[in-house]
């Protein structure tokens, strides 16, 4: 019985070793109580979801927009974000600007009262330090190319110019920074807005790995120095991220948040959970299937806002039979973008009858596209593939993920069912995804661009021959020029006028199946205040309030 | 066979006494017939093999019977509950959900017999081998099991699907070869203790053949234990397939599977509960009916298993 | 005994070394890297980031630095965020452990019980009905099972958090999710194991000499019973603890399972082999436990390795 007695030890032990972990677990495990939605309305805390744990919160190597919720409360740049409109600038470090008559130089005046989060004045030279940091060859700056506006700033990067003092950008003095940019550019402002602009603090940065330091060490809470509205407090990976009204802000008095919860959840289902049981504010998502019955029974709780990105699918124009101009415009024409939008995808996007998505004051968005079976089957047939016959079976590529998937078959079946031929569906994961995109290894490929910045060109500009984002193996030489054009024209009505006849030429051609013009869907507590539709959903949180 | 059992069949009772023919003592035959006929009658399993067959005819004759197609999308009849025309409802495009739940069968059922058998074969003989053989062999053997064991499923089953594009045959053979490993595992356990048993030990110095002894006297002794993890294997293929699709390496859109199905019924549970309820039916009424089998086939083949 | 475990642990040096070699080459064959992005980036300054982190060296020299960091305790940075791997794991793995721990409790505290009862009492009630309750645990999945769970217990009731892993009453709806799934497979496991050993001879000999009920399962029959659980433990313990990706992202739970899923798709190089690792290291433990365990419920097999 030498058994019975092991195992009597062995429970015994077990038993122990159970009661030690759980004494351990409730002494070690009470961990700070976050505040729930009532607690958060009463303290002034704003419980935020983000969808995704940010990969950095350096503002030069960022390149998401879930970086930029962050990143954008932690610093701020020239221009800050208006309250209601995207199209309109809002004093952010610098509080007045000019230009020359033809918009390409740019003089902006520093506020004296901004301040890093150490206490150090904002200076111009501030800003000259980190675009030479992002434009440095040696710092591989993922968005550089935003710089590119700046005269030499390409030069600089790749090498040909040397010295960074030929550069387009100065400081003038402490408080007073010059911009030369390539050409006219009378949109600027708006592009100042993105977090590619944002200034960093040298020292900080000087202390912790120099410039060219990859390991993100000044960006822990411990070290991090921004000059925004909230400062970096408590960076749980995975969990969530704090931050907390800065008392060096120069607006400070106006703000009327104390702290900000960053929840990174990626599942849509989990976050509407949280939400139905009070833990969160706001939503990054809401999951498609809900927002019906949603809208229906608590619309105050649904936020709907238009977002600047186009839904499309791109179109291989290297493989036959998709090389034919004819078989494109069949398959944008069998579409029915508003059964898609009001059956599949149920969140008020917009058809879309063109590329670039509407919402900028003054561009004349043109209508070209829409639902004709009719006419798609006709140039189908122009095409020299009646009813659908002879027509190869193409596979439609997407990225996994159920949105995705719902789109993808609901149209691959409209398509098959109006045209008569047989096309399939194709998910593959996301870096392979990729990698077949980039390498023109597809037939079609289901494709999202949200803009930049306010300004069209951030959409069309990806067209033009050889260009990295362009991706479909369309050229056009006349394309090309207008885009050039563009960006050196001197008003912004000739602006336009280069960009219209761009656009129509790109939906001529049609290397592309435009689906939607793209809107935020979140759930919001009525609690929250100066929470503003923003085109770019670029949200001045010093705006934010809670009130009952 | 058990020497110390003497509950021989009827019909081997009647033979002429055998001139030392190891064959006809030894043969399968009555092992399996014997077994055949403990399971006719276990009422319980029978049952569930009526249920299994009905499972067979509904997933793979049924779409064939049924005015809808399974990919084709309706959007203004999205997310009906059952009805006259639907008579399971219609899922988020709009699909008839009775035709969608019987081709993911197809899927389901496929994955869990084609992977289940793969597992099984490579599975059982690796794991009597390697615990029959013992010594340095078994330790390798085992090694290798290790090794396999840790690798990274995901990047092993990204690179297969990369490699060979999108085959559901393949899908298959990839879900088998990752589970053979626990099979094999306790295969070799219980092969370790049978290995110790007198009749075991009989065959040694009867001098039979390793292949023999391993084939005839060890393999059947395991398969109660092996019928078991097997009715457990095939819950775990279906719902690793089902894994396989929600990361975006499964059954390509849009053929359903059991797993997809649930997977999008679990998504809507609060508004939408019939898109759970009834591919999460079937799916229990299935394993339910491979769990009881499974119970009924140890039963069945163990030849000690008696209910006096 | 100590020779064997001596010979193990050499053995499971070798498989961990022929793991990370076959890992760091698997990894690399997938197409895609860290850093491609659905906006591209300049080549030259993808270059440049691949040069930062020695990802454009030949792949021999990669190795060998990743062998050599590696015997310093120095898994490298991650490709895709701020922390290093040692960082990230060391966040990651203690919540996995804790979340595996209770849920192997949790399955062992329900499936072990039913087990023994339902093969105690074959083929009556009291085995049909906590079996086919066991049967619930394999039917319903976690990714099916989490979000009911979380949706009754946690909004509509209001005990528990939805999600997070803040209080320790959070740990309650996961670690019962992934329980409740391998208590029936537990259970099942062990009334096969158990009626096995019920069936054997010396059984019906103990009965025949008038030992009572009680004492022949306890006594006679669980440790031979265990054994199958046992075996299947093994495996099962490491893939609780690193396996949980599903359950940790209904519940947003830092752990290792989404570590290792997600590295595998973004090509964090480092990171896919840090987690795996850690996790062959902790399938290899487990292993050798329930190897070791196996020898001391039967003591007929002593130590059988060469």
């Amino acid at each position: 019985m030498a058994m019975k007695v092991l195992l009597n030890c062995h429970f015994r032990r077990l038993a122990a070793i159970a009661a030690a972990v759980a004494a351990g677990l409730l002494l070690s495990g009470c961990g700070a109580g976050l505040p729930n939605a009532d607690q958060g309305v009463e303290q002034g805390v704003l419980l935020f979801g983000n969808g995704a744990e940010p990969k950095t919160l350096d503002p030069q190597r960022a390149t998401g927009v879930t970086e930029n919720r962050i990143i954008s409360v932690l610093i701020e740049g020239l221009i800050a974000y208006h309250l209601t409109d995207d199209n309109l600038p809002e004093p952010g470090v610098a509080e007045r600007w000019e230009h020359n008559e033809d918009a390409s130089v740019w003089t902006f005046h520093l506020r004296g009262d901004a301040r890093w989060s150490n206490g150090d004045p904002v200076t111009a030279a501030d800003f000259v330090y980190s675009y030479e940091r992002m434009l440095n060859p040696a710092f591989p700056g993922e968005y550089a190319q935003m710089l590119y506006i700046m005269e030499n700033a390409e030069g600089y990067q790749n090498g040909e110019v040397a010295d960074f003092s030929r550069v387009g950008v100065e400081a003038v003095d402490d408080k007073t920074l010059r911009f030369r940019l390539v050409g006219p550019t009378p949109y600027f402002i708006n592009m100042l807005k993105h977090y590619s602009w944002f200034p960093v603090h040298p020292p900080t940065i000087e202390a912790h790995g120099g410039r060219f330091d990859m390991s993100g060490e000044w960006t822990l809470p411990e070290n991090f120095v921004g000059n925004g509205p909230f400062t970096l407090t408590e960076w749980r990976p995975n969990q969530y991220i704090r931050v907390t009204r800065s008392p060096t802000y120069w607006d400070r008095d106006r703000m009327r948040l104390n702290e900000v919860y960053f929840f990174p959840i990626e599942d849509g289902n989990t976050e509407r959970r949280m939400f139905d049981s009070g833990l969160l504010h706001v939503t990054g998502t809401v999951p498609s299937n809900d927002i019906p019955s949603l809208r229906r029974d608590k619309p105050e709780l649904i936020n709907i806002d238009d977002y600047l990105g186009t839904y499309f699918f791109r179109l291989n124009v290297t493989r036959p039979p998709l090389d034919n101009p004819l078989v494109r415009k069949a398959l944008n024409f069998a579409i029915d973008r508003k059964a898609i939008v009001e059956r599949v995808t149920l969140g008020d996007q917009k058809p879309a009858h063109a590329f670039v998505p509407e919402g900028f004051n003054d561009y004349p968005n043109p209508r070209v596209l829409g639902y004709d079976p009719g006419r798609a089957r006709a140039y189908l047939a122009e095409a020299g593939y009646p009813g659908g016959e002879g027509f190869p079976s193409l596979y439609l590529l997407f990225n996994t993920s159920e949105g995705h998937r719902k789109i993808a078959e609901a149209v691959v079946d409209m398509w098959n069912r109006t045209l008569g031929i047989s096309m399939q569906l194709e998910n593959k994961e996301w870096k392979v995804y990729l990698d077949a995109q980039t390498h023109l290894d597809y037939d079609i490929s289901r494709s999202g661009w949200i803009g930049d910045y306010m300004d069209p060109i951030t959409f069309l500009e990806m067209f033009t021959t050889g260009n990295g984002n362009n991706d479909t193996g369309w050229s056009n030489a006349r394309y090309d020029e207008l885009i050039a054009a563009a960006f050196r024209s001197r008003t912004q009505e000739e602006h336009f006028d280069h960009l219209l006849e761009a656009e129509l030429i790109l939906l001529e051609e049609l290397p592309i199946v435009p689906l939607y013009w793209y809107t935020r869907i979140r759930l919001t507590d009525p609690r929250v205040r100066g929470w503003y539709p923003k085109l770019l959903d670029n949200r001045p949180m010093k705006h934010v309030h809670l009130a009952e | 066979m058990d020497l110390k059992n003497p509950r021989l069949s009827p019909s081997a009772q009647r033979l002429p006494a055998p001139a030392v023919d190891l064959d006809a003592i030894e043969s399968g035959a009555s092992l399996w017939q014997d077994a055949w006929h403990r399971l006719r009658k276990n009422h319980l399993a029978v049952g569930s093999l009526w249920v299994l067959a009905f499972m067979a005819l509904f997933c793979f004759v049924g779409p064939l019977l049924s005015p809808y197609d399974y990919f084709a999308t309706d959007l203004e009849k999205t997310l009906l509950t059952p009805s006259r025309q639907h008579w399971f409802g219609t899922d988020d495009l709009g699909r008839d959900q009775l035709t969608r739940v019987m081709t993911g069968g197809r899927v389901s059922l496929g994955v869990g017999l084609i992977a289940t058998a793969v597992s099984l074969l490579i599975g059982v003989v690796y794991g009597a081998t390697a615990a029959y053989v013992g010594g340095k062999a078994d330790a390798v053997m085992m090694r290798v099991v290790d090794v396999l064991y840790a690798l990274p499923f995901t990047i092993f089953v990204i690179l297969l699907m990369t490699l060979f594009e999108r085959s559901i045959v393949l899908l298959f053979v990839v879900i088998g070869a990752v589970e053979w490993l626990t099979m094999a595992r306790i295969v070799r356990g219980q092969v370790l203790s049978i290995k110790k048993q007198e009749f075991v030990e009989a065959a040694v110095s009867l001098g039979y053949t390793t292949r023999r002894i391993i084939l005839r006297h060890i393999i059947p002794n395991v398969l109660g234990v092996v019928a078991v993890y097997a009715t457990l294997t095939v819950p775990a293929v279906i719902l690793l397939e089902s894994f396989l699709s929600f990361l975006g390496l499964g059954v390509q859109p849009p053929m359903p599977s059991w797993g997809s199905l649930i997977k999008l019924g679990a998504d809507n549970i609060q508004l939408y509960p019939h898109l759970l309820i009834i591919p999460a039916f079937f799916f229990s009424l299935t394993l339910f009916s491979l769990n009881f089998l499974g119970d009924g086939l140890r039963d069945a083949l163990d030849p000690k298993s008696s209910k006096d | 005994m100590f020779k064997f475990i001596g010979r193990r642990v050499a053995q499971s040096v070798i498989v961990l070394f022929v793991i990370i070699t076959v890992t760091f080459f698997m990894v690399r064959f997938a197409p895609g890297d860290p850093f491609s992005a659905e906006r591209k980036m300049p080549e030259h300054i993808k270059q440049s980031l691949m040069a930062h982190y020695g990802l454009d060296q030949p792949l021999l020299v990669q190795y060998g630095r990743y062998l050599g960091n590696l015997l310093k305790g120095d898994l490298g940075p991650s490709f895709t965020g701020t922390r290093s791997v040692n960082q990230i794991l060391a966040a990651a793995f203690p919540v996995s452990l804790e979340l595996g721990g209770w849920a192997l409790l949790i399955a062992l505290g329900i499936g072990l019980p039913v087990g023994i009862v339902a093969a105690v009492f074959r083929n009556t009630l009291a085995d049909y009905i906590p079996m086919s309750m066991a049967m619930v645990g394999i039917c319903l999945p976690t990714f099916v099972l989490g979000p009911i769970l979380a949706l009754v217990f946690g909004v509509w009731l209001g005990w528990f958090n939805v999600s997070g892993w803040f209080m320790p009453l959070d740990r309650v709806l996961p670690a019962t999710t992934i329980g409740l799934v391998y208590a029936a497979v537990i259970a099942r496991i062990t009334r096969g194991g158990m009626l096995e050993v019920l069936s054997q001879d010396f059984i019906r000999t103990a009965q025949a000499k008038g030992v009572p009920f009680p004492r022949i399962i306890v006594v006679h029959t669980l440790k031979g019973g265990l054994l199958p659980v046992v075996s299947f433990l093994g495996p099962a313990l490491a893939g609780i603890i690193s396996g949980s990706f599903v359950v940790e992202t209904i519940f947003q739970i830092p752990g290792m399972g989404r570590e290792f899923v997600n590295s595998a798709f973004n090509r964090d190089y480092t990171l896919v082999l840090g987690t795996v690792i850690l996790y062959a290291a902790l399938i290899t433990a487990a292993n050798l436990l329930v190897d070791v365990v196996q020898v001391v419920l039967n003591p007929r097999l002593r130590f059988e390795d060469s």
